[in-house]
């Protein structure tokens, strides 16, 4: 999950890292009070969760009060690629004498936080190193040790860095890596990361995103930011199929059940599984010129009511006419229970499963069972012997043959 | 022979009272697997499908007067750190780990961890290996008699990202012909404890191994990783690769995860398209469908003698 800006600070701030005195405002008014009591020129940015503010018109400077209060109200009427801004951060405008870059992520191939640190702040670390090797540091820390200063300091002579510059920099990316593992992010940066006239190094924006998997774990900081468990930070509001199909699989604990239709906009439902299998099936559908209403994944064995509730969901999708019930072989999840969970999704739609499911392709623990239960319907079973890709070129004629 | 397990292959089940690891352990046994004990902390004393439970792993050592080759671990994901960590400390060299959402930083411990003591891990949210009519270590392939359906003796390799997939292209395999020496399934994560490339070398030091298969999602650097593996070894073994996720290229797609923990696109080099000019470049093959994969094994095999 993606942190805003002001979130970001608070949690660089909790850190020991300094940042400047900065007020979080959701109205035009408390943005004039912010710029009153910071004093002086102020930056008024939008707090999105999106690239590209600056360009958007995002970001504004403001002499007084009253001009910050200004341009803090068109500030949050203005979307930016599709997000509206959950307030506006007004900041002082800082007398940088440098601008660095400080940040901590993961090497996936290494399997251990890579610490970065570049003399050329303020644009993206990506450009730098691609343009500028010679100025981004670099250095691996170990998972099992606190990260040590020494490592930060190593990071920073790397580009050349020294001085009061070195000395005052290191404690900082040392305790950004600290707060890198401690709250379990994936991605910890301070850029710009500001060395003002006085020497002292402030951060002036942080980008922060925490892995998902550890927000339980995580819930004291989540709390004290006042993030709520529901606030899920996707990068676009979920549709009403994908809240329906959440609160079926949260209403029972076997098995589990994922769908998805943002982005997706044909009339083929899909009710498929698992998570390799639904990629490789999506992919197979739309290579054969098939168009997909939706995604989903099943796994984990899950209860009729649950492959039911899904299948309905699926179904009641505007513009599916037919629904291709399609797993990879399957160990685990039982065939039979697919079955009956899709079928009665059917009956109690008032369709005709033979139908409506335009092809049941699901092999493995109980397909004799399975199979039974289809035939009593009408609908033909698909064993191993029809393999994926053909099973969906089967789905994908018949919903061509359906009249437009 | 094969890589990871043998005939003599022995392991525990570390969590072995859940209801999971209840029906594992029955597989495993069914197969043929040497299943020698099992942990959770608190139910020493009681038997799952014969084998006997234990409260440490140190206690199932004590017991048994040898250390155990591996275990298979499933346990909660705020248990499963500790659980390896005992598990490898004991002497344990190979752990699988079957639970999922665990965060990456825990991953990343008891990678270490297990590096410095010479160990292996596989996964997390995997379903173990396999060696066709040897052993079964963890899930994959289900019952044994499922698994027998789709597992046979043979000469490919396997390495999956997901389960369920190490059993479709396997079952493909057979159904061609083809059987496998091992099939593994890495796990479908972000981090995860053996890569392709880390899991190369004992395919190539395999006589049975004559080829490999790998099936491959967006997210990572793992086939980039390959990529780099088979350039600069001169490796006897002949790659296919399959590459599932190519729809997550389109632009309406951006951002959004799918599929397992590590499929999230991060950067440019994630991405199926980039993928696959990757592997391509370095000489392995990417098809499009599952069902073409034995035929392609099939003309690479031919094209070396």
């Amino acid at each position: 999950m993606r942190f805003y800006e002001y979130e970001s600070r608070r949690i660089v701030e909790r850190a020991g890292i300094p940042v400047t005195k900065y007020g979080f405002c959701t109205t035009a008014d408390e943005a004039r009070k912010a710029a009153e009591e910071i004093g002086g020129s102020v930056v008024i940015k939008s707090q999105v969760l999106t690239g590209g503010r600056m360009k958007a018109g995002g970001v504004k400077f403001a002499d007084t009060p009253d001009e910050a209060a200004e341009h803090a109200a068109a500030i949050l009427e203005l979307e930016i690629n599709g997000h509206m801004p959950k307030g506006v951060l007004v900041d002082p405008k800082a007398e940088v004498a440098q601008e660095y870059y400080a940040g901590v992520v993961w090497d996936g191939t290494r399997k251990r936080p890579l610490m970065l640190f570049s003399d050329m702040g303020g644009i993206d670390i990506e450009e730098v190193a691609d343009k500028h090797p010679d100025h981004v540091g670099r250095g691996h820390l170990s998972n099992l040790f606190d990260p040590p200063d020494f490592r930060a300091k190593e990071v920073i002579g790397h580009t050349g860095v020294t001085g009061s510059a070195l000395t005052r920099a290191t404690p900082i990316l040392a305790r950004l890596a600290r707060l890198m593992r401690d709250y379990d992010m994936t991605l910890a940066e301070i850029n710009p990361l500001a060395r003002l006239e006085d020497g002292r190094f402030v951060a002036l924006d942080a980008h922060m995103e925490m892995e998902n998997e550890a927000r339980p774990r995580q819930k004291p900081l989540l709390d004290d930011l006042g993030i709520e468990p529901t606030d899920t930070r996707e990068p676009y509001e979920p549709s009403e199929f994908e809240r329906n199909v959440k609160a079926i699989d949260s209403a029972d604990h076997r098995g589990v059940i994922q769908g998805k239709d943002h982005g997706f906009a044909g009339n083929l439902g899909l009710v498929i599984g698992a998570g390799g299998g639904s990629l490789t099936l999506t992919d197979a559908v739309r290579s054969q010129g098939g168009k997909p209403a939706n995604y989903t994944e099943i796994g984990g064995n899950p209860s009729v009511a649950k492959a039911c509730g899904l299948a309905k969901e699926v179904l009641k999708k505007d513009g599916v006419e037919k629904i291709a019930v399609m797993m990879s072989i399957v160990s685990n999840t039982r065939v039979d229970i697919v079955a009956r969970g899709v079928i009665k999704a059917c009956l109690e739609l008032g369709k005709d499963p033979a139908e409506t499911i335009a092809v049941f392709r699901i092999p493995g623990a109980w397909e004799e069972e399975g199979e039974k239960i289809l035939k009593r319907y009408g609908v033909e079973y698909c064993d191993r012997s029809v393999s994926m890709w053909e099973a969906a070129a089967r789905a994908v004629s018949k919903i061509q043959e359906v009249p437009a | 022979m094969s890589v990871l397990l043998s005939q003599d292959f022995t392991f525990i089940v570390q969590g072995i009272t859940g209801r999971e690891a209840v029906n594992l352990t029955r597989e495993c046994l069914d197969y043929g697997s040497k299943v020698v004990g099992g942990v959770t902390p608190g139910r020493k004393g009681r038997e799952v499908h014969g084998v006997p439970v234990f409260d440490t792993v140190e206690q199932v050592v004590d017991s048994l007067g040898y250390v155990p080759d591996g275990s298979v671990v499933t346990v909660p994901p705020a248990f499963t750190k500790d659980a390896v960590f005992e598990a490898i400390v004991r002497g344990i060299k190979l752990v699988v780990i079957v639970t999922e959402r665990i965060p990456r930083r825990d991953v990343a411990e008891m990678v270490e961890l297990a590096d410095r003591n010479d160990a292996r891990i596989i996964g997390p949210n995997c379903l173990g290996v396999i060696v066709p009519e040897v052993c079964k270590m963890g899930g994959i392939g289900g019952p044994a008699k499922d698994a027998a359906k789709a597992y046979t003796p043979g000469s490919i390799g396997v390495m999956s990202r997901s389960g369920g997939m190490t059993t479709e292209i396997s079952s493909t395999l057979t159904a061609a012909g083809l059987g496998q020496s091992t099939a593994i399934s890495i796990g479908g994560d972000a981090i995860i404890g053996s890569t392709y490339a880390e899991l190369m070398p004992l395919f190539e030091a395999d006589e049975q191994t004559e080829g490999i298969v790998i099936y491959t999602e967006p997210g990572g650097r793992m086939e980039a990783q390959l990529s780099e593996w088979v350039a600069e070894n001169d490796s006897r073994l002949p790659i296919v690769a399959f590459m599932a996720g190519r729809f997550m290229d389109d632009e309406e797609m951006k951002g959004m995860s799918f599929g397992h923990a590590g499929t999230i696109v991060e950067g440019k080099e994630d991405t199926a398209t980039e993928k696959i000019a990757r592997l391509q470049e370095a000489g392995v093959p990417v098809v499009e469908r599952i069902d073409e994969i034995p035929d392609a094994v099939k003309d690479k095999l031919g094209a070396k003698v």
